[in-house]
């Protein structure tokens, strides 16, 4: 019972409760049949029915990537992580991703506050895998309500004795808290999650080393995204056969959650199967706002480079889809713009977003964003010289292709270069009573294709 | 040092004067009440080192007292055994911990792109011009109001998306700005 409309043929997973009455509370999740897989687990695993391997192989196979942002495999990730005796008696540690931040995306706080015991039950089930005895959930700040869902979601669980010490007599002890940010897009960004989980300013770490060998408290620790977490319950559920029989292909896998905003009839999360077209995700939306012409789509966050209605109009929504496109699915954020949109000024606003969350580390970022952002302000006020949008794409690419620590500058770069290529008209409109600029530009701008693929790595680890 | 507790009416959230080690005095030494301190020391039993409780921590702080003065940042940091300097620099890299005092309503508009494409811009200036004129951050006289803009909220499909205090409210316009404030008593 999706709150949203689904494609025909396809039973919700993920929203499958939502907005059920009682769809946060333990009784009702247990009659829904919850927490059966984390039983049989628990049961399993002093007799051997059930391993480390034997879980993180079925994850393996369902073919799950990171939801997050990044797509990265989730079971191969989780290998990275040392055998016990390399570990120098090091604990590991899960960290759930709650930091959701990205402009447009809304699916993991709709999880976490109508079905909170689906990530707890996909945490236990990778706690286990990774021999996590502490896990934490890092949910951004200004989740404060969905924070206290999580909460009471915690203390039923531990209460359930699904929790705790000998867990249901299996000789697993698992712990696990729910952890507060404070405000910061970066936090999203799975090391600097992990500096501001020690108590530190949330500054992405150089890697190597990853946070497989060494994250929190230098131990080796996996971050993975809340409905990556809770996609790890129903792969567990009904086998990675059926995880893997949803989606195009068998590279993009499983039931998705699709964030749909902008100028749509019915904003809302959509669950799909990973690769529905655009234009039938849209057809669920209830079609443009007012029956308006679309112009431009941003498929997954503001991270993500912006596309034509034309470039959609055919568009796979997944992992390689996207990225085929020269942009990525991110978080899978949806943003719908119709042909009222002016793009110099989304573009613009994305670049006040950037230039207010660089967390001010690395040169061309702190000092890169907030320039761009000036640039754009004073472009859409027409105060424009004749050669901005060259020094704006020049400047661009001097800010990305592994200039920084991280790929947040990356991501602020893709919309501006997008903009700026695919709707430079729009943009000249507004250099039509342009000034001559203040010096010459000593070449003319190139923008390398690869600021795409490293943007598709994603900043949502 | 400025501020203390003859605080300027028009105090800018998150852009206070510059004191000693930089955060604002609330003009008195500060400590814990014993619910507050008990929850601290139940923080520190969740984690292997006590600098990790500090974003907890200091969220039981503003708890306390509404946001993080010069005297919160001297406690927290003798709590958790910390420098008051690196509490102070964890601080001000946060936009949540209000850096100065605050309304009774801290009304918080997305301006993100989502909100932007809804006109956000619009109704977060028209929100300020109705409780008189007030300038971005600024605290109304009667000290019920104080209005910023942040970032991307994640109410995408509640466009435009406003957050008072710890409740999220959606679709705040033009037209429903009136009932919205009416409802903030």
């Amino acid at each position: 019972m999706s709150k949203t409309p689904v494609p025909k043929g396809f039973t919700p997973v993920h929203s499958a409760r939502f907005g059920k009455k009682g769809s946060q509370k333990l009784a009702g999740y247990e009659a829904d049949g919850g927490y059966a897989s984390w039983k049989k687990v628990a049961k399993g695993w002093k007799s051997g029915d059930f391993t480390p391997a034997k879980i993180i192989d079925m994850v393996k196979a369902s073919g799950l990537r990171g939801r997050g942002g990044a797509g990265f495999p989730t079971g191969l990730k989780w290998t990275f992580v040392p055998p016990k005796e390399k570990r120098g008696g090091k604990p590991v540690y899960l960290l759930c991703n709650a930091d959701e931040s990205e402009p447009g995306t809304f699916k993991d706080r709709l999880i976490m506050e109508e079905d909170p015991h689906q990530l707890l039950e996909g945490m236990l089930i990778a706690s286990a895998a990774l021999d996590v005895k502490h896990a934490y959930i890092y949910i951004r700040g200004e989740m404060v309500r969905c924070a206290e869902v999580l909460n009471e979601a915690v203390a039923e669980a531990y209460a359930a004795g699904y929790l705790g010490k000998d867990i249901l007599g299996s000789g697993l002890d698992i712990d696990l808290t729910v952890h507060r940010g404070a405000g910061a897009y970066i936090c999203g960004e799975e090391t600097a999650l992990i500096e501001s989980l020690e108590g530190k300013r949330g500054h992405p770490r150089i890697k190597p080393p990853f946070p497989a060998v060494s994250g929190v408290w230098d131990c080796p620790t996996v971050v993975n995204n809340v409905e990556t977490l809770a996609a790890v319950k129903f792969i567990l559920d009904n086998g990675p056969e059926w995880f893997k029989g949803m989606g195009r292909n068998e590279k993009n896998t499983g039931p998705k959650l699709y964030c749909v905003s902008g100028h749509v009839e019915k904003p809302g999360v959509y669950e799909a199967p990973m690769g529905i077209k655009f234009m039938d995700l849209l057809a669920l939306c209830g079609g443009m706002k007012g029956g308006k012409k679309l112009k431009a789509v941003i498929p997954g966050g503001a991270s993500a480079a912006i596309l034509t209605a034309a470039e959609v109009a055919d568009l796979p929504m997944d992992f390689d889809g996207v990225a085929a496109a020269k942009s990525m699915l991110g978080s899978a954020a949806i943003m719908v713009m119709d042909e009222t949109t002016d793009i110099p000024k989304a573009v613009t606003n994305i670049s006040k977003f950037f230039a207010h969350e660089s967390c001010g580390q690395c040169t061309p970022c702190r000092e890169g964003t907030p320039w761009l952002n000036k640039m754009l302000k004073r472009l859409i006020k027409g105060e424009g010289k004749r050669d901005d949008l060259d020094l704006l794409l020049q400047i661009s690419n001097q800010m990305g292709n592994g200039m920084t620590i991280c790929v947040f500058s990356d991501a602020a770069i893709a919309p501006v270069i997008s903009g700026i290529t695919k709707f430079r008209d729009e943009f000249e409109a507004y250099l039509s009573k342009a000034k001559a600029p203040d010096f010459a530009l000593a070449a003319p701008a190139e923008v390398t294709p690869k600021v795409a693929d490293r943007v598709a790595e994603g900043i949502h680890g | 040092m400025s501020g203390g507790p003859n605080l300027p009416s028009a105090q800018i959230a998150g852009n206070p004067p510059v004191g000693e080690h930089g955060a604002l005095s609330c003009g008195k030494a500060l400590k814990f009440s014993p619910e507050a301190r008990k929850r601290v020391d139940h923080l520190l039993t969740r984690y292997p080192t006590k600098q990790a409780a500090l974003l907890p921590t200091l969220w039981e702080a503003q708890r306390e007292w509404g946001w993080i003065s010069r005297e919160a940042v001297d406690h927290v940091a003798e709590v958790l055994e910390l420098a008051p300097a690196f509490v102070w620099g964890v601080v001000t890299f946060y936009t949540m911990y209000n850096r100065a005092p605050v309304g009774k309503h801290l009304i918080q508009f997305c301006t993100s792109i989502s909100c932007h494409l809804a006109d956000a811009e619009g109704v977060y200036a028209e929100c300020r011009k109705r409780l008189g004129d007030l300038k971005p951050g600024e605290t109304s006289k009667d000290g019920k109001f104080t209005v910023i803009e942040v970032e991307c909220l994640a109410q995408c499909d509640k466009a435009p998306a406003v957050m008072v205090n710890d409740d999220d409210y959606a679709v705040i316009t033009k037209d429903n700005l009136d009932s919205f404030l009416g409802g903030l008593k």
